[in-house]
């Protein structure tokens, strides 16, 4: 168990200050504690006022009325509204849209996900085996994450414009007429290269900062063991960055799934009748446009049962990689 | 040692250029005309309307009543990356400052409730949200734009994290010479995690600035829309226009990058080290 030694030491100096009889705590809670922690009957509540009533007011009053809303059909004219049991959802899982939405956003977050993480690696890797310039590379990179999705958008649809996109121009050239925005399989496209565009950076810091932190004696050991550089790459430095990659595993699908919607909505133009969108863009176009509030509710509900899912997914990992430690 | 051969150089220029070539070309052509754009298409090649186009952006009156300039816009992105930012500093300060240093009964059910905040970004919950905004009268407000994005957890974990690793003498020591919680709080633990309130200011900032769906359902009114809302309505006037501004959405696209680009940038030690160190 790696957290038994953060365990408190109780007796002692702690039980001549009077902490001693409260200081034994099971091992889960104890990783939360410090040994020494000031009592007090109002204090404590008094900090987290201001953070708990964000979160009652602005988080759990809307996802509690998210779930309770995707049983009911609201009037369209404001007059009440009529409980529907399950319909809202089943209504949405057997239309035909919304499976060839959830099929896209599948696709879409697959792709994205792997092409973003494997160059963002190989650039990683790139960039630690130079020792100069790498700091520049750093500071180029950096400056893309930092740019909005929509930005990203807008400068993604510009590249790939109809009349002045060189992209398009230049693929013209062997014969491949895009037109983004009205085909569908061209947004598509562009919509893959903006999104990963976007999210290489990002992979790029933590893999990066992952193999910095890859001890110099074990490099070294790697170097007399394993003479062929590929090998070495995956049989002894890809194995010390699996939790890193794990992580960035779920913070791409993350990604993917939802932080793509300033791409997604700049993108189609309001138009999204023959584009391709994701499950969030849907969500919102539905509530938002449609005013389908049932319906855009259950399809919260079922995105929000997606996360958790992956969150339970990211918690296992977490737990694994308190073992390697 | 290893020596960097031809090739890894070759594939870090070629990556590099694949990522911030876009940006260039954004800027270069947001110098030119939107006719000799429409013509010759993007440019990479320096134009002479830069002060021309960055000037009409900027103070032009747009926007359908006419009353939105971009400057208006850039003030607007900047009260939400700031009070964003300074929001979740102090929200999240104090409760985790709540949860590591004290003990009382509600402790663990207090954590989980904030702790679950980390599994719904707020695109799942999104129209609910809004719903409960208009019920409470806050659209078009900026209290409305900026006090729904401060529901989630990330701040205090990442002040969670920085407390559990300070050393426990120091509170220890603080108590010996007579310290309350008050003090301890602003003049010792404060002070000392300077450096991680300014890596958490220059993620919060940056994430409050690039807020794209929240500010677009919140503001109706122009004279709240912040740059990236200004993206969105600068694309809606394209529709149906015959020579688009080409120019002008470039140049605010450049605006709306320019503040985020530049403190990351500047500040990348600090950056990395919040974003890489904390681990979520």
């Amino acid at each position: 168990m790696a957290y038994t030694t953060l365990q408190p030491q109780a007796g002692g100096f702690l039980s001549r200050l009077g902490f001693g009889n409260k200081a034994r705590k099971k091992p889960a809670a104890a990783e939360e504690m410090k040994r020494v922690q000031f009592t007090s009957p109002v204090l404590p509540y008094l900090f987290l006022f201001p953070q708990l009533a964000v979160i009652i007011i602005f988080f759990y009053w809307p996802s509690v009325q998210a779930l309770s809303s995707s049983f009911y059909i609201e009037d369209p004219f404001g007059f009440g509204s009529t409980f529907v049991g399950l319909s809202n959802y089943t209504d949405v899982i057997f239309s035909s849209e919304y499976q060839s939405i959830a099929l896209f956003t599948a696709v879409f977050t697959l792709l994205v996900t792997f092409l973003s993480l494997s160059i963002g690696l190989l650039l990683a890797v790139k960039a630690d085996r130079i020792i100069r310039g790498a700091s520049t590379y750093k500071t180029l990179l950096i400056a893309i994450y930092a740019i909005a999705a929509p930005v990203s958008g807008l400068i993604g649809m510009m590249i790939f414009d109809q009349h002045v996109g060189p992209f398009v121009k230049m693929m013209s050239f062997f014969g491949w007429h895009m037109q983004v925005g009205l085909n569908y399989y061209d947004t598509a496209f562009a919509m893959t290269v903006v999104a990963v565009w976007k999210q290489i950076p990002y992979n790029f810091i933590f893999f990066l900062s992952g193999l910095q932190n890859v001890p110099v004696s074990v490099r070294e050991a790697a170097m007399i063991d394993c003479r062929s550089g590929l090998r070495r790459f995956w049989t002894v430095i890809l194995p010390l960055l699996a939790p890193t990659a794990f992580f960035l595993l779920t913070i791409n699908v993350t990604y993917a799934l939802f932080d793509t919607f300033g791409i997604i909505d700049v993108m189609v133009k309001d138009k999204p009748a023959n584009n391709p969108v994701t499950l969030v863009y849907k969500v919102y176009a539905d509530g938002f446009r449609g005013n389908d509030i049932g319906g855009s509710s259950a399809q919260s509900v079922i995105l929000m049962i997606v996360v958790f899912v992956l969150t339970i997914f990211q918690f296992r990992f977490i737990e694994r990689r308190v073992h390697y430690n | 040692m290893y020596r960097a051969k031809f090739s890894d150089h070759l594939i870090l220029i070629l990556g590099s250029l694949f990522l911030c070539m876009p940006v260039v070309v954004a800027f270069m052509t947001s110098t030119h005309t939107a006719a000799d754009i429409h013509s010759n298409g993007l440019s990479l090649a320096w134009g002479d309307n830069f002060i021309a186009t960055y000037e009409k952006v900027l103070t032009q009156k747009g926007g359908f009543t006419g009353d939105i300039t971009g400057a208006r816009m850039v003030m607007n992105s900047l009260i939400l990356g700031i009070g964003f930012a300074v929001g979740k500093i102090v929200l999240s300060m104090m409760a985790a400052y709540a949860i590591v240093y004290f003990r009382f009964p509600m402790a663990t059910l207090s954590f989980w409730v904030i702790f679950t905040t980390l599994l719904l970004p707020l695109e799942v919950r999104i129209m609910p949200s809004y719903q409960v905004m208009s019920d409470l009268g806050l659209l078009n407000t900026y209290t409305g734009l900026i006090v729904p994005l401060l529901a989630s957890a990330t701040g205090t974990f990442y002040f969670r994290q920085f407390f559990k690793s300070v050393p426990e003498e120091l509170l220890e020591a603080a108590r010996i010479d007579g310290a309350g919680p008050f003090k301890f709080f602003i003049d010792i633990l404060v002070p000392i995690s300077r450096t991680m309130i300014a890596a958490i200011f220059i993620i919060m900032f940056v994430y409050g600035w690039n807020q794209y769906l929240w500010p677009m359902m919140m503001t109706t009114d122009e004279s709240f829309f912040t740059l990236m809302r200004g993206i969105k309505s600068i694309l809606q006037v394209w529709v149906g226009s015959n020579i688009p501004d080409y120019n002008e959405a470039f140049a605010l696209a450049v605006l709306a990058m320019l503040p985020p680009v530049a403190i990351v940038v500047i500040f990348q030690s600090w950056f990395i080290k919040g974003l890489t160190e904390s681990d979520k």
